[in-house]
């Protein structure tokens, strides 16, 4: 589903991946750990297209086509997803209302009839469960004034009525409570199937308890320096990331 | 992928979509101003004397008076002897006293402008006075409204059929020579809407008038009047456009209310005039004074305005707040593109005691367009326990165009609070990413947090003219971005 070869990208002449391989089928769980400042935020901005990124080398394949020329929005609508690790405010628009443009524009692109508004409320009621959202977050501004743990429900929310093909989830378990935490994994969860695959940037292993990843891959300095099943997260857990070289 | 600010500044036109020319045999008088031009306007309309000799009296003090510059606006010299001070549709001649003997022509330019004057095709339950260049040319619903006793009629009829109302209320809230040009209207005002709301009534459906500016070389200033009489109740809706010229044209309207004891107006406007080309050729010179008269107690007086249209748009909508416990509103969308100036604002001026105001203003520039809020809250000395809060926001789109906020406040009592905030921001791009990455174009993305960032304002709009207000709101910005 995703190939990413070789890739080395910079900010501002600011290296930041180097070299970094990394290959996703569809089905499964990829977990991504790292230290502090790694190139895991910048990973997903790249593949999600953000823009201010040079690729200076390497390629980056999505269902056998370049990702990289495609604009954000064609990626989104072909099923890239990105929760973010700093879902951004947006004063006085309607969350829900993004939300039902964004599904739309999705549907549209896929060549299915747009939702009515029953239709959607519906969807909405079925997905709100899912990750057992605050029903009056549906109608305030999106992430507006939001707490830091319902951001990501949000998130999770807004991925679970996207149903995405590829999801990045970058840090959306910091700053949830045990229980939410629970919450977006059972979220997570459900929403894993064979045709869908998961890339989880986390600091924390415990995350791994509650969405076995296939792989586990150790991000340093831009590029993978290790790659290994769950029992790496639980290693890291122990020694850090010192021990690797 | 460019950066936004680039994608800002990529131009793509978009042509006005109002900007037909109706083929109408029109009655237009030559240009030129003069006593004579005046006295011409007024007998073609028979008015009585008083109003002849006030408008006379505006006139001459209008000769003293010299075009205001204190506005941040580039104005190029306008030639009040080049513009023509009387267009009407010839057919008006002889007056039409049914919408039948109404030319069908015009009736078509409205149904092209999306108003409906055929009462019997209105769905809408919105009574409205259709300004033509300078005669107001039907009025619907005038006998639902004549049963619950409002007066809703052409600024002419009104003189003709509720002399003793005009004469008390006319420029009892805007002087004739309040500035120069309120002068100028007062002068050669030629017609426009005039309602009065009797006491205790809450008017049965929204009323609402529409502008349109169509002969060439000509000007318009048409004259409002409402009256609130105590416990009374209207909400009043205000519309505009023009045909697209490469000659600016001139439209300076006086707007008066009146609100008595326990009244209240909403006063709402959507102005979409001529903004001229991209390059900043022709439009409509926007010069409008509005002002309303808390004069009774516990009045309340509400002005929200739109403003997307127009090459120079200057207006202060302000309220005085008379009456003890009056309120006065203003909330405003100001929308520039292209050359686009706006110099728009109000004034609230205190006078009663626990008299309170709010002003929530937005501006939003794109392009080469230049935006400023500019208002004054005065606080006079006998007016205890006033508030006012103002919040001015300003949305930037592209790095060549500005905002500016000139809040001037001026309290002389003490114990008055105001608050004043004021942000002015661009649309950030991890906003605009937020959105892309959800699958949503662009162009609609930037106009969802455009339409985010005047939402307060917009719930202030009646229903209809909300929707009204975000499409023209797409249109003007279409093509500021890339
Ligand atoms: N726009 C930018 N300009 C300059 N430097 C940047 C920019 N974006 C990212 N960087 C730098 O690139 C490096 C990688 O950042 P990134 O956000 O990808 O790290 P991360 O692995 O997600 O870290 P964290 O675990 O703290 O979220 C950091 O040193 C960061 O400061
Ligand atoms: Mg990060």
């Amino acid at each position: 589903m995703l190939n990413i070869k070789d890739l080395y990208t910079a900010v501002e002449n600011k290296k930041i991946l180097e070299g970094l391989n990394l290959s996703v089928n569809a089905g499964e769980v990829h977990a991504i750990m790292g230290p502090n400042g790694s190139g895991k935020s910048t990973l997903a901005n790249i593949l999600a297209g953000k823009d201010g990124y040079q690729v200076t080398q390497g390629s980056v394949t999505y269902e056998d086509k370049n990702l990289l020329e495609l604009s954000p929005e064609e990626r989104a609508r072909k099923g890239v997803f990105l929760a973010f690790q700093y879902p951004v405010e947006i004063p006085g628009v309607n969350n829900i209302y993004l939300l039902k443009a964004a599904l739309n524009a999705i549907r549209k692109h896929k060549s299915e009839p747009e939702l009515d508004a029953m239709e959607f409320m519906s969807l909405v009621k079925e997905k709100m469960k899912l990750v057992q959202m605050n029903e009056d977050l549906l109608t305030r501004s999106v992430n507006e004034g939001f707490s830091g743990g319902e951001k990501k429900r949000n998130e999770v929310f807004q991925m679970a009525i996207l149903e995405p093909k590829l999801a990045i989830l970058d840090e959306t378990d910091s700053g949830l409570d045990i229980d939410a935490l629970k919450i977006v994994a059972e979220g997570v969860n459900s929403l894993r199937n064979k045709e869908r695959a998961f890339i989880l940037v986390t600091h924390y292993q415990r995350l791994l308890n509650y969405i076995k990843p296939d792989y586990v891959h150790v991000l340093s300095k831009g590029k993978i320096i290790k790659s290994g099943g769950p029992e790496l997260a639980i290693e890291l857990e122990e020694k850090g990331y010192d021990w690797i070289h | 992928m460019s950066t936004n600010t680039e994608n800002f500044e990529k131009l793509v036109k978009k042509e006005y979509e109002h900007g037909f020319v109706t083929d109408i045999d029109a009655d237009t008088i030559p240009p030129g101003l003069s006593e004579e031009i005046i006295t011409f306007i007024s007998n073609k309309k028979e008015e009585p004397q008083w109003l002849l000799d006030w408008r006379l009296k505006a006139y001459r003090q209008w000769l003293k008076m010299k075009d205001p510059t204190w506005a941040k606006l580039d104005i190029e010299h306008i030639d009040y002897q080049a513009i023509s001070y009387y267009s009407a549709p010839k057919s008006k001649e002889d007056a039409p006293k049914s919408l039948d003997e109404v030319d069908p022509k015009l009736l078509e330019t409205y149904q092209k402008l999306g108003i409906p004057l055929d009462e019997q095709k209105m769905l809408s339950g919105v009574a409205v006075d259709a300004v033509f260049d300078s005669v107001s040319v039907a009025t619907t619903f005038k006998q639902k409204l004549a049963d619950a006793g409002v007066i809703f009629c052409s600024f002419s009829e009104a003189v003709k059929e509720h002399p003793d109302l005009v004469k008390q209320y006319l420029g009892s809230v805007v002087p004739a020579a309040d500035n120069f040009f309120a002068a100028l209207n007062s002068a050669v005002f030629t017609d426009g809407s005039f309602c009065y709301i009797p006491k205790g009534v809450r008017c049965p459906m929204e009323l609402s008038t529409y502008f349109r500016i169509n002969a060439s070389n000509t000007g318009q200033f048409e004259r409002t009047l409402i009256i609130a009489d105590e416990e009374s109740h209207v909400s009043y809706l205000e519309g505009c456009t023009a045909p697209m010229r490469d000659e600016n044209q001139l439209h300076a309207a006086v707007v008066e209310l009146v609100a008595l004891k326990d009244a209240e107006i909403k006063y709402s406007t959507v102005q979409n005039w001529y903004p001229g080309d991209e390059n900043g050729v022709g439009g409509i010179y926007n010069f409008v004074t509005k002002r309303g008269d808390c004069r009774g107690d516990n009045s309340k007086i509400s002005w929200t305005q739109v403003e997307t249209g127009s090459a120079i748009t200057w207006k202060y909508p302000s309220c005085l707040l008379k009456g003890n416990n009056s309120i006065g509103e203003f909330y405003s969308v100001a929308v520039t593109n292209n050359y686009q100036q706006a110099d728009t604002g109000t004034k609230m001026i205190h006078i009663g005691n626990n008299t309170s105001s709010t002003i929530i203003s937005k501006g939003i520039s794109a392009r080469h367009a230049q935006n400023v809020y500019r208002g004054l809250v005065k606080i006079s000395k006998n007016a205890n326990g006033a508030r006012n809060y103002s919040q001015c926001d300003s949305l930037l789109m592209g790095d060549q165009c500005g905002a500016h906020t000139f809040p001037y406040i001026e309290t002389k009592n003490s114990n008055a609070k105001v608050e004043h905030e004021a942000t002015t921001s661009k649309i950030s791009d991890d906003q605009l990413f937020y959105c892309l990455q959800r699958g949503i174009a662009e162009e609609d993305a930037i106009n969802m947090i455009v339409n985010g960032f005047c939402k307060e304002v917009f719930k202030e709009l009646p229903m209809e003219f909300a929707v009204e207000a975000q499409k023209l709101l797409g249109v003007t910005l279409e093509g500021a971005v890339g």
